[in-house]
């Protein structure tokens, strides 16, 4: 069992990030430009990392597998993010914002991180006003906010429903300054494959470059991943196509710890799956549940004929409808949080409810909001995500109540890191979605972007010193090593294999089953039984998979299906990774809900008792062999731990 | 030097010695309704311009900025066939926004020099030319080179069969220039960055009024002596 | 509810820059309308697999129209037709009926060469970006933000400017190749707020010159670009990046 030391500064929790900065090691400028840092992934953590440290005079090879780092997913972020500067005068303050973090998260994130991140979110509105981000102003010129689930203030900015875009825009063009200034050097459209290990320190990836199809090798001091989370494992999901947690993976196989897999947030307004060729779920703002009301009908037979596609919802009299969060949660209604309203919204299509021709939908209606503020105001609030919505299903809002399932959206778990953000391997840290880090059990809306900078541009660039403070004798690598040939000789064999298995199914034909074994037994509502069949058939399903592949085409040039193929082989270890996880936990707290464990009325129930740490999975040599499990007991100074309630 | 090397700079060039040349077809156009009520007005008008050292100048200037803005057009439309690259969609639609002269732009501008080739020959050849070599006599027809009127009528008129050709041939001409214009003006502005979202309509609205107003004055001389109403026929 | 269509898919196949290419041709049958583009393309290509064939590549991502990922010619159209303006993983196969020919061809142009298929090299966007395309600050010493008050009607300006995923569908609709606009609302975004106004001269002269050097052509103003933009840019910007760049040489 792995020793893990979270190494959490002295002190009191508000001061712990300022001793630490005044105590940690540096590196002087003229040493700087001695060293090499790898940097995979160019999303919000990944861009604004790979900025930041070329700025500071780094050497910075930064890595991403589209064609252009502004491709990264965090682009597609709608809400805002949130900080702690209180403009709004509403009583905000670093501790509320880290409170309210940590009792979204179900009370399982670390205590000190949160403060950080609460303490920096302030300079991310700062950083990105400088670099023309923008922002929503209101007349007089000053920044805009809204309010979010979870909190009582207003706290969150945002750019239209563009706040990820602009963003990442805005870390995209520092980063590409850096590239024109020469300390970054970009590599676009090249996938990491593995992690190089030098005498207990990462050192280098091998990464495969996607046009020539050729794997290359790079060597640095340090390797940052930012490669964003697992979600697509559920193959459906909000993730962009080319999401993947194959870096992650990378590394935990090589020996880095992987923390709280289970926790996945599902996202309550998706729009519902239409059909077995769907490729990808598109998200519908939260907002929406502001004026929307979420509805079933009542009678089982008017669901029936819903499903067969006889009647429409508007059909249905109102005293036929089962408002079914306002029913069961009086106090908070429609505006439950994420985790809350999903798990409802399953309940319902599971006892055979669901408005659509699969079953598997409830309705969001605005035609009270209609009748209450008029068509107009509507169209001023919502009119873009209706236009969308329509451009999808081909049904207006405005006429007919819209349709929405929940869908795999984020997720909380991932590489495991100390309070520098260094992995259990000593030289490899992990930012952003990527790692475990901050969001405990469940995220916040409008959370994800003020970690992911966080991380990237404040906090990475202090604690990545304290480690390469005494590698400025490290002389650069060649990578003509034992270790790199060695890695570079694993992956080809993995790829050789895959070639090799010359079966009959496609890529997307087993990812699409491994998603059905995931959404069904590891989803929202996990049971022993479920997780234990869930697993079975995962392993199934990898049998399957290096049984009856088939990867066309040919190693050399473009091949995407090689691309996707190695990614599923990952995503099948994930799999197992998050129903171990699942498994293990027997309890219910954020986005991981137990069936077995859950109140008398169906609440989530915790059980801080026996599972008040984080699980941390340790790779055992071979994926068929089951992790061993390793536990970081938390420790909460100053936040009492209590139990969420929606209800009044 | 910016004005060559940069693809603004270069467009810039077009813009401005555009804008002078639609500036000296307002003057020409002017100059020309006068031959519609008097010829002798006109007739002064063309002494006026006849082989003086200003007008000669004018000339000069003017054959000068039509070549500027024929050899630019010329290194723009190669640079923008090389920027296109050598493969070419199998289907292409046209969005509706987009009108046919801005896309042909340069086709067009070929035919308003061809057309300018032949009204050079018909007039300023039988003209100011004429009366620097031949001795203040045109060449085409017994006339004094400095009777404009009498060039118009002969040439849309007094000559026969070849009047009725050249006749379509202004008008064909005349509908290129026209056309050419509507994008051109509009065009040169937002080159010029005398745009925005509001002026983008109003602008378009002057060109095509300007252009209009422009190409009918030519029109209707040309119809005017083609009817035989001018004087001297 | 969704009906099912059958059509003919022409679509390009292009084994790198140097290679000729061609089109090939597929049958698609019973395909329910409700389905996107690319997931009809998906189902080509799980087709294609299926009969030992090499599938069509394509540039793809987020499929929520914001990444720029997608950049298909269809029909004549960068992202293919709709009213609103969208990219071509927001196109749904209603747009189609039963027995159309639906061509698919890459972005056309110098400056994007095919690495594969319907696959084009963008890089070329990235490089202009990075000749001028932000505002130099060092990470952490910004001021405070509301210490810059910025008019409502700029930031929002400047935010339709920002709106620009960088999918190059201009650049595939200018019979001239030319990438003003994407360069354009890029130099908008900044020249529009306080922050970007100290290397405003400098941006667009830079971005101006990587422009040219890259290949792209000449803007002669035929409002290809916005015609088919799917974040509405309008060439508005291209009169303020050519206002910007004047000033500056004028400066000079």
């Amino acid at each position: 069992m792995a020793t893990l030391n979270s190494r959490i500064p002295e002190g009191p929790v508000s001061e712990k990030w300022t001793n630490y900065k005044a105590h940690q090691k540096l590196v002087n400028p003229k040493n700087k430009r001695k060293l090499d840092v790898i940097i995979v992934g160019t999303g919000l953590a990944g861009a604004s990392a790979a900025a930041s440290l070329g700025e500071m005079g780094f050497r910075v090879k930064n890595f991403c597998i589209q064609d252009s780092p502004r491709r990264a997913h965090s682009i597609a972020a709608q809400g805002g993010i949130n900080a702690a500067k209180n403009y709004q005068n509403d009583g905000d303050s670093v501790y509320r914002l880290f409170y309210d973090t940590v009792k979204g998260g179900d009370y399982r994130a670390r205590e000190a991180n949160v403060y950080r991140l609460a303490e920096v979110s302030a300079n991310i509105i700062d950083q990105c006003v400088a670099q023309g981000v923008p922002f929503a102003r209101e007349y007089g010129g000053m920044l805009a906010n809204r309010s979010f689930g979870g909190a009582q203030v207003s706290r969150t900015f945002y750019a239209k429903g563009q706040t990820g875009q602009q963003l990442l825009l805005g870390a995209y063009s520092s980063l590409m300054c850096q590239v024109n200034k020469g300390t970054v050097e970009l590599y676009t459209r090249y996938e990491m494959l593995d992690l190089v290990i030098i005498d207990g320190r990462a050192r280098g990836i091998i990464a495969r470059n996607l046009v020539t199809g050729k794997l290359e090798r790079f060597a640095a001091h340090a390797v940052v991943i930012a490669t964003g989370g697992y979600g697509n494992t559920y193959f459906l999901s909000t993730n962009a196509m080319g999401c993947n947690c194959s870096a992650a993976i990378a590394t935990y196989r090589k020996g880095a710890l992987f923390a709280n897999p289970s926790y996945v947030q599902i996202h309550p307004t998706c729009i519902p799956v239409h059909g077995d060729k769907q490729s990808k779920l598109t998200l519908m703002s939260e907002s929406l549940r502001n004026d929307g009301r979420i509805w079933v009908p009542k009678k089982l037979e008017d669901a029936k004929r819903l499903q067969a596609g006889e009647i429409q919802g508007k059909d249905i009299p109102e005293e036929d409808r089962d408002y079914y969060l306002e029913r069961r949660y009086p106090a908070f209604g429609n505006l439950v949080p994420r985790d809350v309203a999903s798990r409802a919204a399953k309940e319902r299509c599971d006892k055979g409810y669901g408005v659509n021709n699969t079953g598997l939908a409830v309705f969001l209606d605005f035609s009270q909001a209609i009748k209450d503020f008029g068509r107009d105001e509507i169209e001023a609030r919502y009119g873009n995500l209706f236009d969308m919505y329509e451009e999808i299903t081909d049904e207006s809002p405005y006429e007919t109540p819209m349709q929405i399932f929940p869908a795999v959206h984020y997720t909380m778990g991932g590489i495991w890191v100390d309070y520098e953000l260094m992995t259990t391997i000593n030289g490899l840290f992990a930012i952003g979605e990527c790692n475990f880090s901050d969001h405990g059990a469940n995220r916040l809306g409008a959370s994800a972007l003020m970690q992911g900078l966080a991380d990237g541009y404040f906090v990475l660039p202090y604690t990545i010193q304290n480690y390469l403070s005494d590698q400025i004798t490290v002389p650069r690598f060649s990578t003509d090593t034992p270790e790199f040939d060695e890695a570079e000789k694993a992956v080809q064999n993995r790829i050789d294999r895959l070639f090799a298995i010359k079966g009959n199914r496609s890529v997307d034909s087993i990812h699409k089953e491994l998603g059905h074994i995931m959404w069904e037994y590891v989803g929202m509502g996990r049971t022993k039984e479920g997780l234990e069949k869930g697993l079975q058939l995962i392993g199934e399903l990898r049998k399957e998979f290096y049984a009856n592949l088939r990867v066309p085409g040919t190693q050399e040039g473009v091949n995407v299906e090689l691309e996707k193929a190695l990614r599923l082989e990952d995503f099948l270890l994930m799999g197992q990774l998050v129903a171990n996880d699942a498994l293990h936990r027997e309890e219910s707290c954020g986005g991981h809900f137990r069936e077995e464990h859950q109140t008398e009325e169906g609440e989530a129930k915790r059980d801080d008792e026996n599972f008040f740490y984080v699980g941390c999975w340790e790779y055992q040599g071979s994926d068929d062999a089951k992790p061993t499990l390793s536990k970081e007991p938390l420790k909460y100074e100053i936040i009492k731990v209590q139990t969420r309630n929606y209800k009044n | 030097m910016w004005l060559l090397n940069s693809s603004i700079g270069r467009k810039v060039v077009m813009s401005v010695s555009g804008l002078a040349l639609v500036l000296f077809l307002t003057f020409h156009a002017a100059m020309n309704v006068v031959a519609i009520f008097s010829a002798e007005g006109y007739n002064m008008i063309c002494e006026f311009l006849g082989a003086n050292w200003y007008a000669l100048v004018g000339t000069i200037a003017l054959g000068a900025l039509v070549l500027i803005h024929f050899v630019f057009a010329i290194l723009l439309t190669l640079q923008n066939r090389k920027a296109r690259g050598a493969s070419r969609y199998a289907v292409t639609a046209k969005p509706e926004k987009v009108e046919w002269a801005s896309q042909n732009m340069f086709v067009l501008g070929i035919i308003v020099v061809l057309g300018l080739c032949l009204h050079l020959f018909n007039f300023w050849f039988n003209m100011q030319f004429a009366e620097l070599t031949n001795g203040g006599m045109a060449y085409a027809t017994n006339v004094s080179a400095a009777d404009g009127a009498g060039m118009i009528a002969y040439a849309f008129h007094g000559a026969g069969w070849l009047s009725k050709v050249y006749v379509v041939l202004y008008l064909v001409w005349l509908c290129a220039l026209w056309f050419h214009l509507c994008h051109g003006i509009w065009s040169a502005m937002q080159t010029l960055g005398a745009n925005g979202k509001i002026w983008f309509s109003r602008l378009k609205c002057i060109s095509q009024i300007y252009s209009t107003i422009v190409i009918l004055c030519f029109v209707a001389v040309v119809l005017f002596y083609a009817f035989g109403c001018g004087a001297a026929c | 509810m969704a009906k099912n269509i059958s059509f003919t898919v022409k679509y390009w196949k292009q084994n790198g820059p140097k290679d000729a290419g061609h089109f090939e041709q597929k049958e698609m049958r019973n395909i329910p309308d409700d389905t996107s583009f690319l997931e009809m393309l998906d189902i080509l290509n799980e087709e294609l697999i299926n009969e030992g064939k090499e599938p069509f590549t394509f540039d793809h991502d987020c499929r929520e129209g914001i990444c720029g990922m997608c950049s298909l010619y269809i029909n004549g159209t960068p992202h293919g037709k709709t009213e609103r303006g969208a990219t071509t993983c927001q196109l749904y196969m209603r747009r189609f009926k039963d027995g159309d020919v639906i061509t698919v061809e890459p972005w056309r142009s110098a400056a994007f060469p095919v690495i594969k298929d319907c696959m084009v090299d963008r890089s070329a966007f990235d490089k202009i970006q990075a000749a001028g395309g932000y505002t130099t600050i060092r990470t952490g010493q910004a001021q405070d933000a509301n210490a810059i008050l910025i008019p409502k009607d700029n930031a929002d300006e400047a935010m339709d400017c920002a709106t620009c995923i960088g999918c190059g569908a201009c650049v595939a609709a200018c019979k001239n190749g030319s990438a003003m606009l994407f360069v354009s609302s890029k130099v908008s975004q900044f020249a529009l707020l306080p922050q970007g106004r100290p290397e405003a001269a400098k941006r667009a002269k830079a971005m101006v010159a990587k422009m040219d050097e890259l290949g792209f052509g000449n803007c002669t103003n035929t409002r290809a670009c916005e015609a088919v933009c799917p974040k509405n840019e309008t060439i508005a910007n291209i009169a303020r990046l050519n206002r910007e760049f004047l000033k500056a040489k004028m400066a000079d």
